[in-house]
């Protein structure tokens, strides 16, 4: 079989020497081609006994599986040759910019409101929202403030308009969330457990005060509830907002009209080179009021206070905003100037949730 | 409520530190504002004698002086002229510093002579405005510190004086004896007890006074005075003195610095009229409207229908309760005077102290409730201070109405206390604090002080025993869950819809904005709003006067005050109330997006253009699908006036409107000084209807393993056809077949009706044809295709494009 060897070594060496796919084709034709030497062979091996024809058979079929192969082989070392010779030619300036995408944010307000939802639904407290523009019996007289005491005109209130012959009281932007104390209240009765976090409105404007702001409310009303009870929710809260380990409030007496016993409440804090720390340090930082719920408060709001009892507070969500994430102009947070928003904003996907932490 | 440590000692028996106090105050729910201690301002300076002086080499008025210090003989170069031998001065040292000139004293040569050290004149200790020269004490050791000496000496001076907040309900506290009652009840001392004069009047007093009977019952219950004659007014005495300038009042008189006296003292306000001035008795009256007071503010006021007043025969000589009259004011020359101390009904004084808009010491106090059982003691008091400090004669008591009853009682549940505050408040230590504070216990029933007017219920009794046990002590006990196991979801599914427009708002690229909801009329004009209705009475700025209809303008001036600062392509957004009307509840929630310039910067790929009414299109849409809006919805074009009329849609099911989009109208642009055009769109959120079931689960999928058709059909349509008829009818062809139908081409404008005619464009759709049941034959895809181009030149009476 010496033929045999021979054509190997012949065709080996053309599939080898074919510099192209078209060279490298007529190497097929002329080998493995229908007219091409080997199916020629092939075809003459009908003519043979049929020991020989089994013998010869078999050695040419390796035959052509091995020039085939070659041949196969070679193909992919052209097109792999020719696509590095093109790949060669497409050359780009990486270093271009991507194509340009806007990125929206998140008012840091809205993100608050919404670190507020994730800790407060955890202890069961609900969202409850109220009119912005308030009657003075919910905005005041329902929370104990009769119209003559000098607590309301403390509130800086802004009054509605009243039209010629309308003789009811007119009606008030709302100074603070409280009202929706009444409102959840009268909704849902006792026992209760919510926040109300919104826009409220006081006639003051200066270096720290806006006329809008906003607030949340926390009430939490049941059998047993206590103050000590205010004030390990108020820990937590503030522990899991601030994301320290731990935090220390201090109570201090106070007075608010819907509140007996009322308190202002501290939280330790340093302040140290424009950095605040909350949880270290010897500084007291007072961030809110709260109270037990004043009897006449709940009875206003149809509850009977002989039977339930419990806490309600009220804090500044900007300030929260501002002390968490260190932003200094509250006035800023409505002026809307772009560097304002993209700095302090918040990313689309950037969802408080307890498990993943409130921040990144 | 401004103090002095020296004047609260007058009242409380203590040996607690300044520190302890002042703890102790802001505890007890009196916040302390501001403490101005002296003695801590002046620790490191100390006293030192000038052994010689002599004329600096090199300058007129300056002098050489060797002075003995605790630190042994330093020299130092003085300007003042009295620095010479033999005086005791006040030394500061090299690295102290001096809080009169800001500056913190160091080694250093004047005019070429050393200097260590600085002797100080009383402006620059900020003791007074006293510079002439440097201070020269009578006495005082070499090395002996100054705030010792001053404490020795001049105590007054380094009386810390101690500012608190007080809270509405505390009218008690608005006297120094107040404060000190408090203080005690905690256990910082004891209070000390006050001796009422028995004052016996020699005569009847002159000046008669009357109710008049409309107000006894309400506006002045009582009101009483004495005629001192033959008083001599000169300035008080200087502790006196002291005790007002400590707490930033002027000394004006011996009578009237007793009054301010009493006023911080005792929270007693009372009122001197010069006796000789005032005419037959003194009435106290409503005022009939329109009589006019020149007061003791130099101000006229003109007094409304109603207004309570004291008057003689000639006329208004005091505005009750809140300022004395200038006619009858009391005088250096004034030698008979009327005291009067009376109760006035707080409500009464505080409208017209509002309304008159006149603040004094005595409406602030008289508003807030003064003690009524005290007014005829203090009356007493005050009388026999004058009779000390000016001499003169008392008359008998001249008086008319009774002293109010408040007695009033409630039940101490020690129980409730303790269920309320969380804190284990023996009873004992509850009914020993109410004492304390001058309740007095009967039984289970508190009866609260005369000079309490704020305890009107049970809570307050247990605010009492809470505050005066320290807040500060209270500890943390965890609140129940309100259910075990996992929370439940708490929110409403308007306030779920918040959160995703918001979300989708900022996925979408846009920058949240929190505007105010009040806006200026012009701008709320232009968007339907600016009516009376929501109209704020009191606005705090011209720009501020009305609620907004609409979240727009509030967007569209950022984008305006951005363009200034110019930042031109701008994508803000709003999630927020709008207004409709001025009742509570008139409120809507809304979701704004404005878009303003162009939609990239420049880059090298050619994606910069000027944004259009599509993009607000396609993110209401997005927005409207994030809020689970159904996927089939009309658009009209009845939109507002502040839109573009040719250039805006409404998105709507039915009436009911789900959101508009499309270009600002170019008046209200220029209006609010928005440069360019601007697409913008509004999101009524609570419109968007819920589901009417909620399930989690998803309904079947649906999907065809057969081979999926698309075919092409372009159509020559009059220019105002909407691609919308061509689209509906298209799909309208075969309902089960066509999956899809979308416009890909649209060919308008010149060059199209050159080639098509006038008035003419030409609109291309792909068609998608989904067969279910076995795979589409060329005639069945003809078939449907003519079925398409009939209904579609039907519906837009327009012709296949050839």
């Amino acid at each position: 079989m010496d033929g045999l060897d021979t054509l190997k070594a012949k065709y080996l060496s053309a599939v080898a020497g074919a510099s192209d796919e078209s060279a490298l084709e007529e190497v097929r034709l002329a080998a493995l081609g229908k007219k091409g030497e080997i199916s020629a062979m092939m075809a003459g091996l009908g003519k043979m006994d049929p020991d020989a024809r089994k013998a010869a058979g078999a050695s040419l079929n390796a035959l052509k599986d091995e020039i085939d192969a070659a041949l196969r082989a070679r193909k992919a070392g052209l097109a792999d040759a020719a696509l590095d010779e093109r790949l060669r030619t497409e050359w780009l300036d990486v270093t271009l910019p991507g194509r340009p995408r806007r990125t929206g944010t998140i008012h840091p307000v809205s993100q608050v409101m919404e670190e507020l939802s994730a800790i407060f639904a955890d202890m069961g407290f609900a969202v409850a929202e109220g009119p912005q523009v308030e009657s003075d019996w919910y905005n005041f007289d329902a929370l104990n403030i009769p119209p003559e005491h000098p607590a309301r005109q403390e509130h800086d209130t802004f009054f509605m308009h009243r039209a010629a012959g309308d003789d009811r009281p007119p009606h008030v932007l709302r100074t603070h969330t409280s009202p929706v104390q009444i409102r959840a209240m009268m909704d849902k009765g006792a026992p209760i457990r919510v926040i109300a976090p919104g826009r409220v409105y006081r006639m003051d404007m200066d270096q720290t005060h806006t006329p809008m702001f906003h607030q949340v409310e926390g009430l939490a009303i049941d059998r047993d509830i206590s103050m000590a009870n205010l004030k390990w929710t108020l820990e937590e809260f503030c522990r899991a907002f601030f994301e320290v380990p731990s935090v220390e409030l201090r109570f201090r007496a106070s007075h608010f009209p819907f509140t007996e016993p009322s308190a202002e409440v501290d939280i330790r804090c340093s302040w140290e080179g424009g950095q605040l720390r909350i949880g270290e340090g010897d500084r007291w930082m007072e961030i809110l009021g709260s109270g037990m719920v004043h009897p006449k408060v709940l009875r206003a709001a149809g509850v009977d206070p002989d039977e339930w009892q419990g806490f309600a507070f009220g804090m500044g969500i900007d300030r929260l905003a501002m002390l968490k994430y260190g932003i200094p102009d509250l006035r800023a947070f409505f002026e809307s100037d772009l560097r304002w928003l993209r700095h302090y904003g918040f990313a689309a996907l950037d969802m408080p949730n307890l498990p993943g932490g409130l921040s990144r | 409520m401004k103090f002095t440590l020296s004047w609260l000692k007058d009242h409380l028996e203590t040996e607690a530190s300044l520190d302890d106090i002042l703890y102790a105050l802001t505890d007890l729910g009196l916040e302390v504002e501001e403490v101005t201690d002296r003695a801590a301002k002046l620790s490191a300076f100390t006293i030192a004698k000038v052994l010689h002086a002599e004329q600096h080499p090199d300058a007129d008025k300056l002098r050489v002086c060797r002075v003995l210090t605790d630190e042994g003989e330093k020299q130092i170069v003085c300007g003042a002229p009295n620095a010479r031998a033999g005086i005791t001065v006040v030394l500061c040292k090299p690295g102290t510093y001096v809080p009169g000139i800001d500056t913190t004293i160091s080694v250093g040569k004047i005019r070429g002579v050393e200097s260590h050290g600085m002797m100080a004149s009383e402006r620059e200790l900020e003791l007074s405005d006293e510079h002439n020269g440097i201070i020269e004490l009578p006495s005082g050791e070499v090395g002996e510190r100054f705030s010792d000496w001053l404490a020795k000496n001049r105590p007054q001076i380094v009386d810390p004086m101690i500012h608190i907040k007080i809270t509405p309900n505390r009218p008690d506290a608005l006297g120094v004896r107040g404060i000190a009652r408090d203080l005690a009840a905690r256990g910082l001392g004891t209070l000390k007890p006050l001796a009422i004069p028995a004052i016996k009047g020699g005569f009847p007093s002159p000046v008669r006074v009357e109710i008049d009977p409309a107000l006894k019952s309400k506006g002045c219950p009582l009101f009483a005075g004495r005629t001192i004659r033959g008083v001599t007014n000169g300035p008080s005495p200087d502790w006196l003195q002291q005790r007002l300038t400590a707490i930033g009042m002027r000394p004006i008189s011996a009578l009237v610095d007793i009054t301010n006296f009493f006023t911080f003292a005792l929270n007693r306000p009372l009122h001197v009229f010069d006796a000789a001035k005032v005419a037959g008795p003194l009435r106290i009256h409503p005022a009939k409207g329109g009589e006019e007071l020149l007061a003791l503010d130099g101000k006229t006021y003109t007094i409304r229908e109603g207004m309570m007043l004291i008057s003689d025969d000639n006329g208004p000589e005091s505005l009750a309760g809140i300022m004395g009259g200038e006619h009858s004011g009391c005088t250096e020359a004034t030698t008979d005077v009327f005291l009067e101390s009376a109760f006035w009904d707080p409500i009464t004084v505080a409208s017209t102290g509002r309304a008159l808009k006149i603040n004094s010491d005595a409406r602030y106090r008289f508003e807030r409730g003064v003690d009524p059982a005290f007014t005829l003691p203090g009356l007493d008091l005050a009388t026999q201070m004058i009779l000390d400090l000016c001499g003169g004669e008392a008359s008998d008591l001249a008086m008319d109405g009774a002293v109010p009853d408040v007695t009033r009682a409630y039940r101490l549940n020690p129980a409730r206390v303790i269920s309320l505050v969380g804190m284990d408040i023996p009873e004992a230590e509850q009914r020993r604090t109410l004492e304390a504070l001058g309740f007095t216990l009967s039984g289970d029933m508190a009866s609260p002080p005369t000079w309490r007017p704020d305890i009107l219920g049970e809570a307050d009794l247990v605010e009492e025993v809470a505050r005066i046990a320290s807040l500060t002590k209270l500890e943390g006990k965890p609140l129940r869950r309100t259910q075990a196991g996992v929370p439940r979801p708490i929110l409403t599914p308007l306030q779920i819809r918040e959160k995703s427009a918001r979300r989708t708002l900022a996925a979408l690229g846009y920058n949240e904005c929190v505007t105010y909801s009040f806006i200026d009329h012009e701008a709320a004009t232009l968007f339907g709003g600016g009516t009376d209705a929501v109209r704020v009475e009191n606005p705090i700025s011209s720009e501020m006067t009305h609620l907004r209809p609409d979240l727009l303008p509030g967007l569209l001036r950022a984008a305006a005050r951005n363009q200034a600062r110019g930042f031109a392509d701008l994508a803000l957004c709003e999630i927020g109330p709008a207004f409709h009307g001025g009742e509570p509840g008139e409120q809507h929630l809304q979701a704004t997006g404005l878009l303003v310039g162009h939609t990239a910067p420049r880059d090298p790929y050619g994606s910069r253009r000027p944004v259009d009414v599509f993009d607000a299109k396609a993110d209401a849409e997005a927005i409207l699908a994030a809020l689970g809006a159904p996927a089939r919805v009309q658009i009209t074009r009845k939109v507002a006036a502040w839109w573009h009329p040719g250039r805006s849609g409404v998105i709507g099911l039915g009436p009911n409107t789900l959101a508009t989009f499309g270009e600002v109208h170019p008046r209200v642009l220029a209006a609010l000084g928005v440069k360019g055009t601007a697409v913008a769109f509004t999101i009524l959120v609570a419109n968007v209807p819920l589901p009417k079931v909620k399930t989690p689960t998803r309904p079947a999928l649906a999907i065809s393993d057969l081979q999926a058709v698309e075919r092409d059909f372009a159509f020559v349509v009059d220019k105002g056809v909407e691609a919308l008829t061509a689209i509906n009818a298209a799909q309208g062809a075969d309902k089960a077949l066509i999956e899809s139908v979308r416009l890909f081409d649209q060919f308008t404008g010149e060059k199209a009706e050159a080639q098509m005619g006038a008035g003419k464009k030409s609109i291309a759709l792909t068609v998608r044809l989904q067969p279910t049941e076995k795979t589409l034959t060329e005639p069945e895809i003809e078939a449907v295709s003519a079925k398409i181009i009939e209904k579609v030149t039907k519906a837009t009476g327009g012709t296949l494009r050839g």
